[in-house]
């Protein structure tokens, strides 16, 4: 495996002027030289991109994951280090970069291909199924002023992505257009990890890079904090960045049409006619009233629970294969059975979502929707219960056999046995 | 592992390209070919660049025109007017305000403002292209410069529109150009182009960093088209140094404007001769008139070898140009 993007120790300053001082009287009054904070974007950040990889990158808003791609892109000049790409490159940092309003979709196209480095020739070849994938037939000719947003950013998306470049770099631009555009542009970015093409994404989002990458780097002020699977690094990003271990639910705002919504939750449990908390280790059974507008053969459905703190407890494997359902077209009622909530004390609060595989348009998330409270009748302390054994034996090599701990009684039978119901009685 | 890598031979040496400030991912290119970011500038590699990304100077400039023209009634003939409307105003001012005897004096400054406006359209929307292109320049990454020559690409194409004019304007007047100094032309304009893509290109760059830029470069202009001969002739000026033996040096300096033999190129070939004998009205035939001189009658060799020295300074510019571009431009998309 070689390696497609190589980056050594780079570095990248930017000066933050306390005001824009770009006049020629500025300069003078100041001698030439503008009074500057300096602010490292980038510090001696290194790392190696192998070929046919999907490679994420994940930080929060200003930690130079941006800055970075731009380095890559060769759009900002590093102040140290040096990148090598290896192969064609092309970068959708933004889509319909460079289009010229005034200017027909055709010259569009042209002027936008040959930015990203194909010749006329090229273009030419691949000119009908550029129009084809952004579905502008009809519009080619017009100007491109009079566009639909979406049809802007099809037509961007359609140029970038003929390029057909041996890396692409992405900076999450792929939330755009409509739900069947968005699924063309996922299935596109599959051909392209098919077809063993190198792809960097850029995101705050854990979603996207949980789905899509096979590394992930996580970076905070300009450094890289780690380089691992998609799952380690999501956690390392939730866990020491963000502080709060909330779920990503950037979309909870929905889209307008959307497929799902989700009704009511409900948190029920074994005792739930005659008390109002829950045991530690009882069953607990999350109820969800989903209403579909169309069937949807491959919905996921998610369920998190965070405690009062707000601090994430768990959330299921958004790929989960057991998360998978079919939901005919008038909806019905999702229902999560936990067997054992290992928990103990405190008040709990359950987030419901649901979202189809193919499509990521179509989904919808209730955040902290249903409570359960839990109230642990022994003496353990903590958050979770454990299941617990304890044992005692002597040291010596004739003696094989384990010595019972006092009376025989296992700790783990006061606290690790299944709850019965008479501890409250 | 690729389906593309089985392609090239595993021992073949990787093509490496280096490049200062800017990756530039060139249609065609070897797949296999590495690409190096860094901080420096490489200008052999950046006129490569240039080179390879021709087809996109032709878009560049070919998008700028339509825009420019688009939407508005006359189009393409705004072109004209605006030429037109400049030499008729000198025209008016100089042969029939203040009595200038100089005949065929239309033929006269349409060669200089030829030229003129040729650098002049480059030279002042250089100024803005890079600025106004932000959107572009902070999202794609490809040679900038070419940017600044897409403007020279526009003042080409608005020159040859003139030319077409200005070959019609003779035969019309009957006015036969000096055809065995011909060749002036083309090393005129060669120089000439090269002499305006390194302003451009330099000023393109300036303006990001400091805005004054194109407000001085306005000023400067004016300036710089009354220290040419164009409304009035090189003769004027020699004649009046040679009146103050003191200050002849001022000749030099006065020539050392590149802008000078070039206009003087296309003035000695198209207006095809260098003096003229104005016999005032009522002048007696046996009286002799002394002939006004407008142009001195060098030989096309020492105009050549003016616009030689011209073209290899303007080179020399340009090179520079890009190296100032090239250290420049590493920071365009956080200027902007």
């Amino acid at each position: 495996m070689s390696v497609a993007i190589d980056i050594r120790n780079i570095s990248k300053q930017f000066r933050l002027y306390n005001e824009k001082h770009t006049s020629l009287k500025e300069r003078v009054i100041h001698g030439g030289k503008m009074p500057f904070v300096p602010f490292w974007a980038l510090d001696d950040v290194s790392v190696e991109i192998n070929e046919g990889e999907t490679f994420g990158i994940l930080g929060r808003n200003g930690c130079g994951k941006s800055t970075l791609l731009k380095c890559i892109a060769g759009i900002l000049k590093p102040t140290s280090g040096e990148i090598r790409v290896r192969g064609s490159l092309a970068a959708m940092l933004e889509l319909g970069a460079g289009f010229q309003p005034e200017l027909s979709g055709r010259d569009n196209i042209f002027l936008n291909g040959s930015l990203l480095g194909l010749s006329r020739a090229e273009i030419q070849r691949r000119f009908d199924d550029i129009v084809a994938f952004a579905e502008l037939e009809e519009f080619i000719d017009n100007q491109v002023k009079f566009y639909s947003s979406g049809m802007y950013v099809r037509l961007g998306f359609a140029v970038a992505v003929n390029v057909e470049p041996d890396v692409l770099l992405v900076d999450e631009v792929l939330a755009v257009g409509d739900a069947a555009f968005q699924r063309k542009c996922l299935d596109h970015v599959r051909k392209f990890q098919n077809e063993g093409r190198t792809i960097v994404v850029v995101s705050h989002g854990t979603d996207a890079i949980r789905q899509n990458c096979g590394r992930v780097m996580v970076m905070n002020h300009g450094k890289v904090i780690t380089v691992d699977e998609p799952g380690e690094g999501i956690r390392v990003y939730l866990a020491d960045l963000l502080g709060v271990g909330t779920l990503e639910h950037s979309d909870s705002g929905g889209i307008a049409g959307n497929v799902f919504s989700i009704g009511t939750v409900q948190a029920e449990h074994a005792g739930s006619g005659t008390r109002l908390h829950l045991l530690p280790g009882e069953a607990l059974t999350v109820t969800a009233d989903l209403d579909s507008l169309a069937a949807v053969n491959n919905a996921m459905a998610t369920i998190a629970i965070h405690d009062d703190k707000g601090e994430l407890v768990f959330a299921s494997d958004p790929d989960d294969p057991i998360c998978q359902m079919e939901v005919p077209e008038g909806g019905g009622v999702m229902r999560f059975y936990f067997p054992e909530v290992p928990l103990l004390d405190g008040t709990y609060s359950v987030s419901v979502g649901i979202r189809s595989l193919t499509e990521t348009a179509i989904f919808d998330w209730k955040d902290q929707v249903a409570t359960f409270e839990v109230v642990n009748p022994g003496r353990t302390t903590g958050r979770v219960r454990l299941p617990m054994d304890v044992s005692f034996r002597l040291r010596s090599s004739g003696h094989t056999g384990e010595v019972p701990a006092i009376g025989g009684l296992s700790i783990g039978g006061l606290i690790g046995a299944p709850v019965a119901e008479d501890f409250l009685t | 592992m690729s389906v593309r890598e089985v392609q090239h031979a595993p021992d073949e040496p990787d093509p490496i390209r280096n490049i200062g400030g800017g990756t530039r991912f060139v249609p065609g290119s070897n797949s296999r070919q590495i690409t190096v970011v860094n901080g420096k500038v490489q200008l052999g590699q950046r006129l490569k660049d240039l080179w390879r990304n021709r087809d996109l100077l032709v878009l560049l400039t070919r998008s700028e025109l339509k825009i420019k023209y688009k939407n508005s009634v006359l189009g393409y003939l705004w072109s004209m007017l605006n030429p037109a409307l400049v030499l008729t105003i000198y025209f008016m001012v100089f042969k029939i305000i203040s009595k200038n005897n100089q005949p065929d004096f239309a033929i006269w400054l349409f060669a200089g403002l030829l030229v003129w406006n040729l650098y002049n359209n480059a030279a002042m929307s250089s100024t803005t292209v890079v600025v106004g292109k932000a959107g572009i320049i902070k999202k794609v990454a490809f040679p900038r410069e070419l940017l600044a020559l897409s403007t020279v690409g526009v003042a080409i194409v608005l020159f040859s529109i003139q030319v077409v004019v200005l070959i019609l304007a003779l035969a019309i007047f009957g006015i036969t150009p000096d055809f065995h100094l011909i060749y002036l032309i083309p090393l005129a304009l060669v120089a000439l182009i090269v002499f305006t893509s390194a302003m451009s290109i330099f000023l393109s760059a300036v303006n990001v960093y400091l805005r004054d830029t194109q407000h001085l470069t306005e000023v400067l202009l004016m300036a710089w088209f009354w220290a040419t001969p164009i409304v009035y002739t090189y003769g004027m000026i020699s004649r009046e140094l040679a009146t103050h033996p003191s200050v002849s040096w001022l000749k030099y300096v006065y020539l050392a404007n590149p802008i000078t033999p070039i206009v003087m190129s296309f003035q000695r070939v198209i207006y095809g001769r260098t003096e003229y004998t104005y016999r005032p009205p009522k002048t007696p035939p046996h009286v002799y008139v002394a002939p006004t001189v407008v142009l001195p009658n060098w030989g096309g060799g020492f105009y050549a070898l003016l616009l030689g020295v011209v073209l290899v300074v303007s080179i020399g510019l340009f090179l520079l140009a890009l190296i100032v571009f090239g250290r420049l431009e590493g920071n365009f998309a956080e200027e902007l």
